[in-house]
């Protein structure tokens, strides 16, 4: 593959992101797609940002983590406290993502460092139970910064994050995280996941990636947060506890484990899923809309166990192959 | 000091509480490696059956215990055979994933109006509460009966697992399957009855919780099974005593936060000490680290 052909991919994939945002854009002002869609396409792309980063943590990592939501939320609530404080424009807003990332990396590196040396089901609980103690934190943050709202919620975040905006960063992060998972960083986290003594004895130093993708995938989680504070103008702890971790855990496993692909088309079936049952199922049956979410799962999961992407990449976000001119063994998958 | 012992024993009430539902999760954990976050459910399910039992089917409370143990049993094996015997050798994150479906259906499921209902219930208990002063300490029948409850099926678990051939069978196979099914084992039969058990003892917990804290909804048993797995993990998980421990430590160190420092910080320093724990010895307080084989 030349370096031409290389431009040429590269063009094609970024005429095909621009036809989409004009698809999108045309949708939504003939008025097919109303604000209420409009908010859930945002919203599954919000999703979509923060499940990327448990993709790397775990996916491609080998990093169990159900405390994912935690790093959303410190991410939401710092970025809302800085656009709070310095108003709501561009400036401003970029300040408030960058604040919000940042301060997700860096809780994620102070608690990755005791608790990254922990495996499997362990780092899962501990995971756990940090989003535990985030939540009571949020909880009651007000009694230290009053702008927080503690259990009440926060309020008065201006709402500067439009579609524009999100699907910039939505379309950053995917880059972001395949250019991560396709570098050698991301090869040496891949190895740590298949075997960590392996990984270990060929020369990676197994923490320091570790920490590299927790900080990294936290990050992502910490967009993905800052994004939400400045769409949604209620934040609450409870967007930010248990349940939205695991809604992450589910997208990232039933996507496949270590395919990104997979991971972004799952977040954003899965928000539409939700609000697809509830335009479709109507008043009467509202009650059976948990029952049915729950069953597609569990029934999917049953059908299809490696999930529903595999391992498998595709599009922009398959690594190219390299082909040898000759030899026996020519073809070696990049 | 007499405050201080009150609240030793209120936190006693609710760590045997959590003992009952950390048993089935550690008698899994031990078997199948897996967090059957289903398992709250089931202590949710027997809480609501024990209810019926003494409110709308006038039955003896202790009866209504049994009742909602057969039942839960049934559901306990249930969702083992439907949802978790499929996807036995496959990754155990699969696994994990389905026990968070099972978990959210039988939420979901109970929530319907011909089932439980969405609301909250408050619960007639089915007797007086009494209480006697022992030295200034005021005990109440309820907590002697909590207490005497989990002993009796902790004791009765420990014979099980260490005098029965089904717990030979139960011990056999958490060391390897394949093992096991050449030594005669029945696999399936052993789990199936492993996760009965482990239900049974969960709706024990669950009626006694709704005796003790008299309000249930069908979303009660989230919070509770989380703090009970973490328990279990916390003693050293696939340890019967571990879980008795690790669920009374954090029985008291709940009761203890909300008693002297704050109620809204209760779980924040249980999960602290969860997290400490692990930093310092990863397999539990009674686990046995094991030397990693390469």
């Amino acid at each position: 593959m030349g370096v031409n052909s290389n431009y040429k991919r590269l063009a094609l994939y970024a005429a095909g992101t621009v036809a989409v945002y004009a698809l999108i854009k045309l949708l939504v002002l003939s008025g097919f797609i109303n604000p209420y869609w409009q908010r859930v396409l945002d919203q599954s792309m919000i999703v979509a940002i923060g499940a990327l980063g448990l993709s790397v943590i775990f996916g491609i990592s080998g990093q169990f983590s159900i405390g994912h939501a935690a790093f959303y939320g410190i991410g939401a609530y710092t970025a809302g406290l800085v656009t709070k404080s310095l108003g709501g424009e561009a400036a401003a807003f970029l300040a408030a993502l960058v604040a919000g990332v940042f301060m997700a990396a860096l809780v994620a590196f102070l608690f990755g460092l005791p608790v990254l040396r922990l495996t499997s089901d362990y780092l899962g609980i501990a995971t756990l139970g940090f989003g535990v103690i985030c939540k009571v934190g949020f909880d009651n943050a007000n009694k230290v910064i009053p702008a927080m709202g503690g259990a009440t919620g926060m309020t008065g975040v201006p709402q500067v994050a439009d579609f524009d905006w999100i699907f910039l960063f939505f379309i950053l992060s995917i880059v972001l995280a395949r250019n991560f998972v396709q570098s050698a960083q991301g090869r040496s986290c891949m190895a740590l996941r298949e075997d960590e003594v392996a990984a270990n004895v060929i020369g990676i130093n197994i923490f320091r990636y570790k920490m590299l993708a927790f900080v990294f995938g936290c990050g992502l989680a910490g967009l993905a947060g800052a994004l939400y504070a400045h769409r949604y103008p209620f934040l609450h702890p409870s967007n930010f506890d248990f349940l939205p971790s695991v809604d992450f855990l589910i997208i990232v496993v039933l996507g496949g484990m270590g395919s990104l692909t997979g991971t972004v088309v799952t977040a954003i079936g899965w928000v539409f899923l939700l609000e697809v049952l509830r335009a479709v199922l109507g008043m009467a049956f509202m009650d059976w809309r948990g029952v049915i979410y729950a069953l597609i799962l569990v029934v999917t999961i049953l059908v299809r166990r490696q999930g529903l992407f595999g391992n498998k990449e595709y599009g922009f976000l398959a690594p190219r192959v390299f082909k040898a001119k000759e030899g026996p063994n020519a073809t070696v998958k990049g | 000091m007499e405050y201080f012992l009150e609240q030793v024993i209120n936190g006693l009430q609710l760590g045997m509480v959590y003992a009952l539902i950390a048993l089935g999760y550690t008698m899994v954990y031990g078997i199948v490696r897996l967090i059957n976050f289903a398992h709250g459910d089931v202590f949710m399910v027997g809480a609501f059956i024990g209810y019926f039992g003494f409110t709308n089917w006038n039955m003896p409370w202790p009866l209504a215990i049994v009742v909602a143990m057969i039942i839960c049993a049934a559901l306990g094996m249930t969702i083992e055979r439907l949802a978790y015997r499929p996807l036995r050798y496959a990754p155990r994150i699969m696994a994990l994933i389905a026990a968070i479906g099972v978990s959210f259906f039988i939420e979901y499921f109970c929530s319907l109006k011909f089932m439980f209902g969405p609301n909250y219930r408050v619960v007639q208990r089915p007797f007086e509460e009494v209480y006697w002063s022992i030295g200034g300490v005021t005990i109440s029948n309820i907590q002697v009966l909590i207490f005497v409850t989990a002993v009796i099926m902790l004791i009765g678990l420990q014979y099980l697992v260490y005098r029965t051939k089904l717990g030979a069978a139960m011990r056999t196979l958490s060391f390897d399957h394949d093992t096991a099914r050449l030594m005669g084992v029945n696999v399936d039969r052993t789990i199936s009855l492993t996760f009965g058990i482990g239900a049974a003892l969960a709706a024990v917990g669950g009626v006694l919780y709704a005796i003790a804290y008299p309000q249930i909804f069908t979303f009660m048993g989230i919070m509770p099974g989380l703090k009970a797995f973490t328990a279990a993990v916390l003693g050293g998980i696939g340890l019967i005593p571990g879980a008795m421990l690790g669920a009374l430590i954090m029985g008291q160190a709940e009761v203890m936060t909300a008693a002297f420092i704050s109620s809204q910080l209760r779980d924040m320093i249980a999960f602290s000490i969860l997290i400490l724990v692990l930093l310092i010895k990863p397999t539990g307080i009674l686990g046995k680290t094991q030397p990693e084989k390469v």
